[in-house]
């Protein structure tokens, strides 16, 4: 059952080939196979929001799910979402708004962001709310939060 | 300019916004193996024995270790108790793996280090464990009463300390009272849940016989001084370094716990680096939370409901063991009297074990509890006398014209509880104010007519904060001219490297940004206490300031002798030092460390010690009080007894804000944390002790749909008890907000006239409410 399978995907934009025992999380993959441990693991259970990846585009729970079920798929990490040099505009906006403590959720709602705000480019407060009702933080009490993806929405228009 | 009170940007947000934060399981070391616990399944049992052969022998196991297998520093004696007090009956504390009894359940019992933690979780499930279960302390009124199942089998009661908090003639006030009110009221407070887990890595340095612990804890010298103390080792065999970033800490973090000795031990043991993350289910069983307090409670008013006396006995849920002694209770007893005039006060405490986790403090440690007791009262006061809430507090705040406050109480670091400044009634004045208070009844009667019960309710607070004896803090200039800070204290998100960076950048004259604070090492500075009770700013604040100041003045000295100036014709900008008005003629830091720091051969000029670099202690004469008050809007769908919060306004005062901006989101966390604990937040047990809230689908957290926008606003009464005028701020915004949230939802549900006696506020609580009161 712990026999190795192969396993090819694109990280970031870069082809990864590996084989990993099937039971291995894709949050596990990524943060200790690929050292990529922006992506942060709070619950294990799917509730907390902190090791939220974009598949494809869309934004799921990299501690529910297999890093195998993750072949031949694209994953963005927040090391994807972060320019060579300085910070993206949405993380900008984070640093500019108080949108972050500890730091620990924060690759996680950037990543539910980075989706929602491509889908619903002029959110109003309370989707924004609605949006992140998935990603729990302990420090902010989200008004930060909220108050970075407002401004960047304003910024971006 | 000055840095301080500018809301800079912080320092620590770039890497952590990049995903290049260093939490602790983010290090990776060579040779490195992992850790899991095998954790007690029962509430109470005896150990009858333990065969871990099979797990032993599993490929990719290093090692399976039992409390027989400890070196004997740890397997025959318990962890130090971390603040002793004479009031405790049994001081007990756990061991570093269950010896022969188990009291709790998710009590370690086994350690297994393998390749990998699913190695080591597998080996973990090959563990036999032979129980024999013990009669089960779960309900702490049961567990108090005589002839109650006993948490520890030796012990005759569940009795850990009992104590009264005294002070006036109590029982007089109560003979000459015109009005007497008694509240039975219970508050449940959850646990911390930072959104990081608990972890360490351990790794013994057998050449230099060194253990290097990097731990995310809250407290990195008192972690350093329990192992040294236990193992029997000098203070430089042991290292701990809170790492870079630590994700929450909230309380719990800040005691050191049996994994982490588990954890070195095996490191030592097997010559290799040892991590262990605690996953989420471990936390919820093993980190230690707030829980149940039980209050009867009775308060003595004139006509005018002014306070006369307030008495009665405090029952709370200490779990099974008391790493930090009785300081929740201890809190939750001296915070009754809040900002009022109280003449005499006694309330009798009683710690109670049982068998579950032990509980510790947690944001607002005891004061939310004693918030929402005396909040409870006012409101019950203002009831029966016809007043209005705010006006029922009004006549009891003590006025600033009484500044400095002494209430009569003797705080847990055994100095009087004296209030050194605040202007309450401005506090309350300006809540009301920012709540929009006065035209609150108009919106009520409108909302009603329309089928809404809306609500405002309101609760005041004071808060010791800065508590001592001290956090150093060191400053220096390195040959190369850089700043760099460092100190005990460790952050978990608060900001400490901004804030410190802040104060002595203004002492320097160079950029928050140019310089380099490395918190959280027990090499840093020698001494160190830790963060928790709001106290780093208050003590690491004006450390940083005194040893900065000095810093400055040995440049100034070094720099007079170097240009063959005058001292009082220098000043400090942009990391030089020149004659004022001749920019040019001056030297950089790096010049002036290039000599003050050593130059082989040269002499420093006399009087002039060694080294662009000194240490300071500031050491508070005691803690100062900041304050607040809290003014909330609620609705409440009587269908399904759900709870909206429409409006939340905070008035709150930490003395001088070095980032106010930081400063706002330290009260709006906090506030965020006393949502939770007023309406979602419920660890559960059943009745034999068994956990039943152990993931965050059962055990909520509030989200960004629960917690509303915060409004704030500041006053700044500077305390006289430090050089910034600075006070605490982290646990503010928690501690009055169950009881403001409870008394607008009994605002609300006024028509059915409800009391409510509890918090958390749940909707079966409410609905149960309203059916009574629609049947009568």
């Amino acid at each position: 059952m712990n026999e190795p399978l192969g396993l090819s995907l694109r990280v970031n934009g870069d082809a990864v080939t590996r084989s990993v025992e099937p039971r291995l999380t894709l949050a596990d993959f990524l943060r200790h196979e690929l050292s990529l441990t922006g992506t942060h693991i709070g619950c294990e259970h799917g509730v907390c929001g902190a090791c939220t990846v974009l598949l494809d585009g869309r934004s799921v729970r990299s501690c529910l799910m297999l890093a195998v079920q993750a072949d031949g798929c694209a994953v963005t990490t927040v090391e994807g979402l972060t320019p060579a040099e300085g910070l993206s505009p949405l993380q900008q906006a984070f640093a500019d708004n108080h949108g972050l403590q500890c730091g620990y959720c924060t690759p996680g709602i950037l990543c539910t962001l980075s989706e929602y705000l491509d889908i619903n480019p002029n959110p109003s407060e309370g989707e924004i709310r609605e949006a992140l009702s998935g990603n729990l933080c302990r420090c902010t009490g989200y008004q930060g939060i909220v108050d970075a993806a407002l401004a960047y929405v304003r910024s971006a228009q | 300019m000055s840095w301080i009170g500018a809301s800079v940007p912080r320092v620590e947000d770039p890497a952590l916004l990049a995903g290049k934060g260093r939490f602790v399981d983010d290090l990776h070391m060579p040779n490195m193996v992992h850790a899991a616990f095998l954790r007690s399944p029962h509430a109470h049992a005896r150990i009858c024995g333990i065969d871990t052969a099979a797990a032993s022998a599993l490929p990719g196991v290093h090692t399976v270790l039992t409390n027989a297998d400890l070196p004997p520093e740890l397997r025959d004696h318990r962890l130090i108790l971390m603040v002793p007090n004479p009031a405790l009956r049994y001081p007990v504390t756990a061991h570093t793996l269950a010896q022969g009894e188990v009291c709790f359940v998710g009590e370690a019992v086994a350690l297994i280090v393998a390749d990998d933690r699913y190695i080591a979780e597998d080996a973990a499930e090959l563990i036999e464990v032979y129980y024999d279960p013990l009669p089960v302390a779960a309900d702490v009124l049961a567990a108090a009463a005589p002839g109650a199942a006993a948490a520890h089998a030796d012990r005759p009661d569940n009795i850990a300390a009992d104590f009264p908090m005294t002070y006036g003639d109590v029982d007089a006030a109560f003979a000459k009272a015109g009005h007497v009110f008694q509240e039975s009221i219970f508050v449940h407070r959850g646990g911390a849940h930072s959104i990081e887990c608990r972890g360490l890595i351990a790794a013994h340095d057998p050449i230099a016989d060194a253990m290097t612990i990097w731990a995310n804890t809250q407290a990195p010298h008192m972690m350093r001084n329990a192992y040294a103390r236990m193992m029997g080792v000098p203070e430089n065999q042991i290292r701990v370094i809170a790492p870079a970033d630590v994700g929450g800490g909230f309380g719990p973090k800040g005691m050191y716990y049996p994994e982490h000795f588990a954890v070195a031990t095996a490191a030592k043991m097997l010559g290799r680096p040892v991590k262990w993350i605690e996953d989420r289910r471990e936390h919820f069983l093993a980190s230690y939370q707030e829980r149940d307090q039980h209050w009867d409670v009775e308060v003595a008013v004139d006509s005018q409901g002014r306070l006369l006396g307030l008495r009665g006995s405090l029952i709370h849920d200490s779990g099974a063991y008391l790493p930090w002694g009785i300081v929740t209770p201890f809190i939750s007893a001296t915070t009754v009297p809040g900002p009022y005039v109280l003449p005499a006060y006694r309330m009798n405490v009683t710690a109670v074990f049982t068998n579950k986790v032990a509980t510790t403090p947690v944001r607002g440690a005891g004061r939310p509890q004693a918030a929402f007791v005396m909040e409870r009262l006012m409101d019950r006061v203002a009831r029966e006398l016809g007043l209005d809430p705010a006006e029922a507090r009004r006549r009891n705040l003590i006025g600033p014209e009484r500044m400095p406050y002494s209430v009569g109480l003797v705080f847990r670091d055994g100095s009087p509880v004296i209030y050194d400044s605040g202007d309450y009634p401005a506090c309350q004045k300006e809540a009301l104010a920012l709540a929009g208070y006065n035209s609150f009844r108009a919106r009520q009667a409108e909302a009603l007519r329309g089928g809404r019960y809306i609500g405002i309710g309101i609760a005041n607070y004071v808060e010791g904060t800065g508590l001592g004896p001290f956090e150093g803090v060191n400053v220096r200039i390195e040959q190369s001219g850089k700043v760099t800070v460092q100190t005990g204290a460790a952050p978990q998100g608060q900001g400490h490297q901004t804030m410190l960076a802040q104060i002595v950048a203004d002492r320097l004259g160079v950029q928050p940004q140019d310089i380099s604070v490395a918190p959280g090492d027990s090499a840093g500075v020698a001494f160190g206490i830790g963060t928790f009770a709001s106290r780093v700013t208050a003590n690491a604040g004006p450390s940083a300031d005194i040893a900065a100041t000095v810093v400055r003045e040995k440049l100034i000295r070094v720099a007079a002798h170097l240009l063959e100036a005058a001292e009082a014709d220098l000043e400090l900008a942009e990391g030089r030092v020149f004659v004022k008005g001749v920019p040019q003629h001056g030297k950089s830091f790096a010049e002036i460390a290039g000599f003050a720091n050593g130059m082989p051969g040269f002499s420093l000029p006399q009087g002039i010690t060694a080294g662009l670099d000194d240490t300071a202690y500031f050491t508070p004469e005691r803690s100062t009080y900041a304050n607040g008050s809290h003014a909330v809007e609620v609705e409440v769908d009587i269908e399904t007894g759900d709870v909206t919060i429409l409006r939340y306004s905070t008035a709150h005062d930490c003395g001088t804000r070095i980032n106010p901006t930081m400063v706002l989101g330290q009260v709006i966390g906090g506030v965020a944390h006393g949502i939770g604990n007023a309406l979602y937040e419920w660890m559960r047990y059943d009745a034999e002790a068994q956990p039943l809230t152990v993931n965050f689908g059962d055990y909520l957290l509030p989200m960004a749909t629960d917690v509303p926008r915060i409004d704030q606003v500041h006053l700044e009464t500077p305390t006289p008890l430090n050089p910034l005028g600075v006070k605490g701020a982290g646990e503010g915004g928690t501690i009055p907000a169950l009881a403001a949230i409870a008394a607008a939802i009994e605002d609300a549900l006024s028509p059915f006239g409800v009391h409510i006696d509890q918090s958390p506020v749940t909707p079966p609580y409410l609905l149960d409410l309203i059916a009574a009161a629609v049947k009568n």
